[in-house]
Formats: structure tokens, sequence, C-alpha cells
């Protein structure tokens, strides 16, 4: 024992050397208090910088509250009530629903079709797994410039390429339903890799022995995927689906950068791809700096954020719920 | 019966169209930026390299609207900072939570699960508020000190620490008169460093692509992070794509060589943490 001790530095006097009964009650201050230091940290700093901040946004909605003015009166529920006139809020709300309709969907699709690839046996696994990861650590600022040149009206090869299928220019920017569509491609473009390999992780934790008696029952590979292997994702895809709905509900540099100039924060001219986070922005800082009114859309937006989640797990739900009595045992 | 299914040669033709797609659009963004601002308007477009890129990474440099540089030095300073704090009190806080016994332990951590699905971003009103109040506002500790920590790297490191560290190994060191921060240091942190490393990594990229909150609050154009200078370039009244797409590049190319080194071990911390969230 002396020997192990001699191997490190010493840290504390051996004992014998100092009174016993204070090095006891040191020792059991620190088993018993340090843990609280130790995650003290993290609870201080995301107190003051994350759950501070959000939940005083509640506070500051209630009240008529802009960057120069020396007073902020309070003013009860006026910025919702007023929000809730307001055609360009739904407009915003009308546009992020869609953006996220067209993107979520496909991309789960897409995702849970790409793990079933890649869970078969490959040669060179990592490279094709880097592959399909590449596109969620570029930055995305970045891409969503590349993108907003690859969808331009003139130029875009994306307009290139349908031109060669006999598909009329589109005009990505000026058209909202086309634009929606770009915007989504950026978003899957960026997440249906990782969402793959989330799935091709879940998929692995599945026996095999349960498809090989489903094979053996004389189940084909289609109805192996659909009978064993989405039944038993169920909790993964719930966890995706809620980790979609919170991002996609506030997509904001994706939609900011596909648009530039002047009017890039209203999502162009007519608020074409103006998302809510975008519109927050717009009304919170510059040009306007109408705290208030900005803070009342956080709120409306992490109301709606709750809803669609609670939404999609209960029709998930159901959906596995059924699917489950067919599972072979 | 083999334990996987094999793969044929349509398996491998659908992942070859899926692995061009995500890499055609990076590629790219290499190739225009090494062309001349001309490239923008060939039909065809262009696909293969030009000679072009030194010219516009100099006139990139020159750019009196992005403060490239500064962005780019800013953001190193960012990220980096924020890296290692974060990977610091996760490591902290995820041994705690894994090893220690202490009141309160597994609804404290039921907090740390749920402050995960908080979208803390809605509350940037308030915190530019805050920022103003501490004099902040358009300087670097207004974009690093709210990073410092996360939810998901406290869980992340707990998970780890559960199975990575032995608890046999702790009560031997208490044993020796280690104190729990010597334990922390010498036996845990060394024990953490493979799920420690997968988290900075995140951290990293995470932290260097970070738009809204540094566009709301870094409000002086001399002093951007690298996003924010993109931004600058792409809004610019007239656009010199070959030279915004330079500067796209370079804002991607660290992400790109730590993805090229750490890829495998980047893969396998989002597939842990899949299996076990």
């Amino acid at each position: 024992m002396a020997v192990q001790l001699d191997a490190r530095p010493p840290v504390a006097p051996a004992p014998g050397t100092t009174r016993p009964s204070r090095g006891a009650r040191l020792s059991r201050f620190d088993t018993r208090y340090s843990p609280y230091l130790y995650i003290a940290p993290f609870f201080l700093l995301f107190g003051v910088f994350g759950i501070y901040p959000l939940a005083y946004t509640f506070w500051v909605s209630l009240h008529d509250w802009d960057l120069l003015g020396a007073e902020h009166p309070f003013v009860g529920f006026d910025n919702y009530s007023q929000l809730l006139a307001d055609p360009d809020f739904w407009h915003s709300v009308v546009n992020t629903l869609g953006i996220f309709v067209i993107a979520t969907i496909p991309q789960l699709l897409l995702a849970l079709w790409l793990a079933n690839l890649l869970n078969r046996q490959l040669r060179a696994r990592t490279t094709w797994r880097m592959a399909v990861l590449i596109p969620n650590v570029t930055s995305t600022a970045a891409v969503a410039i590349v993108f907003a040149v690859l969808f331009g009206r003139d130029f875009g090869m994306i307009n290139w390429l349908l031109d060669h299928v006999g598909v009329d220019a589109v005009d990505w920017k000026a058209n909202r339903l086309a634009s929606w569509v770009a915007i989504s491609t950026m978003v899957d473009w960026r997440w249906t890799g990782y969402n793959a390999l989330i799935f091709l992780a879940a998929m692995q934790a599945i026996p095999r022995d349960l498809y090989e008696s489903a094979a053996i029952d004389g189940a084909g590979r289609a109805r192996q995927f659909w009978s064993i292997t989405v039944p038993l994702l169920k909790p993964t895809i719930i966890f995706a689906v809620i980790i979609s709905t919170i991002g996609g509900l506030q997509l904001f540099t994706e939609p900011r950068l596909f648009n530039s100039g002047t009017n890039a924060i209203r999502g162009g001219p007519l608020r074409e791809s103006q998302t809510v986070t975008m519109y927050m922005f717009e009304n919170a800082f510059a040009p306007h700096y109408n705290f208030g009114y900005g803070s009342a859309i956080a709120w409306l937006l992490f109301a709606l954020i709750a809803v669609v989640a609670a939404v999609n797990v209960l029709l998930l739900r159901r959906l596995g719920g059924g699917a489950r009595k067919e599972e072979p045992r | 019966m083999t334990r996987l299914w094999s793969a044929g040669r349509l398996t491998y033709l659908a992942l070859a169209v899926t692995a061009l797609m995500s890499i055609f659009p990076i590629y790219w963004m290499f190739v225009v930026a090494s062309r001349t601002s001309d490239a923008m308007g060939q039909v065809p477009p262009p696909v293969t390299p030009g000679g072009n890129l030194g010219a516009n990474i100099a006139r990139l440099f020159a750019n009196t609207d992005a403060y490239f540089l500064t962005g780019l030095i800013n953001s190193a300073i960012v990220a980096g900072t924020v890296t290692v704090s974060v990977v610091f009190f996760s490591t902290l806080a995820g041994f705690a939570f894994a090893k220690l016994r202490f009141r309160g332990r597994n609804a404290l951590l039921l907090v740390i699960v749920a402050t995960m699905m908080v979208p803390t971003q809605l509350g940037v009103i308030p915190l530019y508020l805050l920022m103003t109040k501490l004099n902040w506002n358009d300087r670097l500790p207004a974009v690093i000190v709210p990073a410092l920590v996360t939810g998901f790297g406290v869980f992340m490191m707990r998970q780890y620490a559960g199975q990575a560290v032995s608890t046999e190994l702790i009560e031997a060191a208490r044993m020796d008169g280690c104190n729990t921060a010597r334990i922390y240091w010498n036996v845990v942190l060394p024990a953490l460093r493979p799920a420690a490393a997968v988290l900075g990594l995140l951290t990293f990229m995470t932290t260097w692509n970070d738009f809204l909150w540094p566009y709301a609050v870094l409000n002086d154009p001399e002093n951007p992070t690298v996003q924010l200078s993109l931004r600058a370039l792409s809004d610019g009244y007239y656009q010199d794509m070959s030279q915004v797409f330079t500067g796209t590049a370079i804002a991607t190319l660290p992400l790109l060589l730590v993805f090229v080194a750490f890829g495998r071990q980047i893969i396998g911390g989002i597939m842990e943490g899949a299996v076990k969230a």
C-alpha cells in the first residue's frame, strides 16, 4: 500500500501526522457536499442564461416595452390579442407549419429507408456512414447560402436540371410553396443522414432471431420491415419526431439566409418564407425593437411547439399500437 | 443464415446516390470558390475546380464589409472556450450524477433531461436585455457565457460515466486518502476521455455553426463571428459569388477537417447516445 501511495503525488497527509478528527471532518464534509459543488455550475449558469430568460419573456410580453422608451407600462394581454389579430403573424405560422410538414415527413421516411440500407452487410461501413452524416457537420449558414444559389431563378443548377426534363424555370424565392420546398430541401439535406444513424443504432439493438422466425413463417423483407422493425423502433421514432418538432418549428438560419438583402428578415417582399422565429426577430430587434410584442410571439411559438409535439406523440402512439398486434411472437 | 442481410448491387447504388447528393453541395462550394465570378452565369454550370482560389481568398480577406479574418479569430475563440468549458462542467456533473450519492440526485437529473427539451432560443429577448445590462452587447462574452454548459453534455457524460468508471477504483482511491476532487482528476477524467472527446467535437461544431444568438447580440459589423461574416457577404449590395463561396468554403473547412479526422468517433458517439436516450 505504501508503494501505491508513493506512486502518486501526496495529496493528503498520511493518517497519523495530523489530528484525525480534523481529517475525518473534512472528509465527511467532502463526501456530503462536494456533489452539489460539482453540479452547481450547470444549474447556476443554465438558470441565469437559460431558464430565467425564458420565464422573463412572459413578463416582458405583458408590457409595452421598446428599446427607447424610458418606461414600459403593464398592458396585460394586449400584445397577445393584437398578435392573434395580426395577419402577418398567422402568415408566418402557416409558413412554419408548411415547411415543417414538407420537411419532416419525407425526412423521417427517407431516414428509415437509409438506415435499413446501412443495416446490411456492407463493405466500407464507416465510409458510408460518414458520407450520409457529412451534411450534418457543415456550417448551416454556409449551406443556406449555397442552396440559395442552387435554387436561383436564372442560373441555378436545380432549374437547369429541371429544364432538361421539360419543366419551366421555377422562381423559388417569389413563389410561396416553392420557397417552402427549397427550404425543406436544405433541412432534409442536413438532417436525414443524422436521423438515419439514430434509427440504425436502434435497429441494431433488435434481436436477429425475431427476423429469422419471421422468415421461417414466410414473411418477406418488406413485411419484416413494417411488422418488426418499424414497431420496435417506435420509441426512437417518437424521440426523433419530438426533436424535429422542437427544432423545425424554431427554424431560422435556413430561411433567413435563403433570402438576402433588405427584405431578408421578412422572408422576401411578400413574406413568402418568413417563419415565426423570423417574425419574432423582425419585431423584437432591428428595425422595430418592440420587445413586448416579440416576447408574446416567443410564447405563442412555445405553445405551438408544445401542442404540435403532443399531437405528434399521440398520433405515433396510435400508429405503433395498431402495428403491435401483428407483431410475431 | 448470415447474421445480416447481404447488400446487393441496388443497395450500393442507392447508397452511392445518397452519398453523392450529400457531398455535392459541399464539393460545389469549393468549385465556385476556385473560379472567377462569371462562373455563376455559365450554362451548363461548372462542376470542376478552377485556378482562382488564391485570388478569391486575397479579395475575401481584403473585403472591408465582411471582417472575415476577425470573424475567423472570434469564432475560434468562442468555440474553443465553450468546448473546454462544456467538457469540464459536463464531466464534473456527469461524474457526480453517476457515481456520487446525494439527496435529490434523481430529481435533479430529471430536471437536466427536461432542460434538453426546452426551446431556450425563445428566451433571446430577455437575454438581450440582460447582455445590455452587463454591457456585453457586441462583445464575445455575450456569445460565450450563455453557452458554457449544456444539459445534453451533462446527460451524455452521466450515461458514459455509469459504465466506464469503476466504482471499485473510486473506493480504492478514497481508501488511499484521495478527496473527491482528486478522484475526479486522477480516476474519473482519464476513464471518461473517449466520450469527453466526442462531446468536445460535437460542442465545437455546434458552437462554430451557431447563428441565431450571435446574429441577435453581435450587431457591430466590425466584430462578427465567422457565420455573421458570411451573412454580411451574402447580404452585400453587389454579390460577388466566387468571393461569397470562398467565405463559405473557409468557414466549413475546419468542420470538415475535424470530421475527416474523427468521423468514426463522432458517429460512435451519436449512435451510442441514441440507444441510451
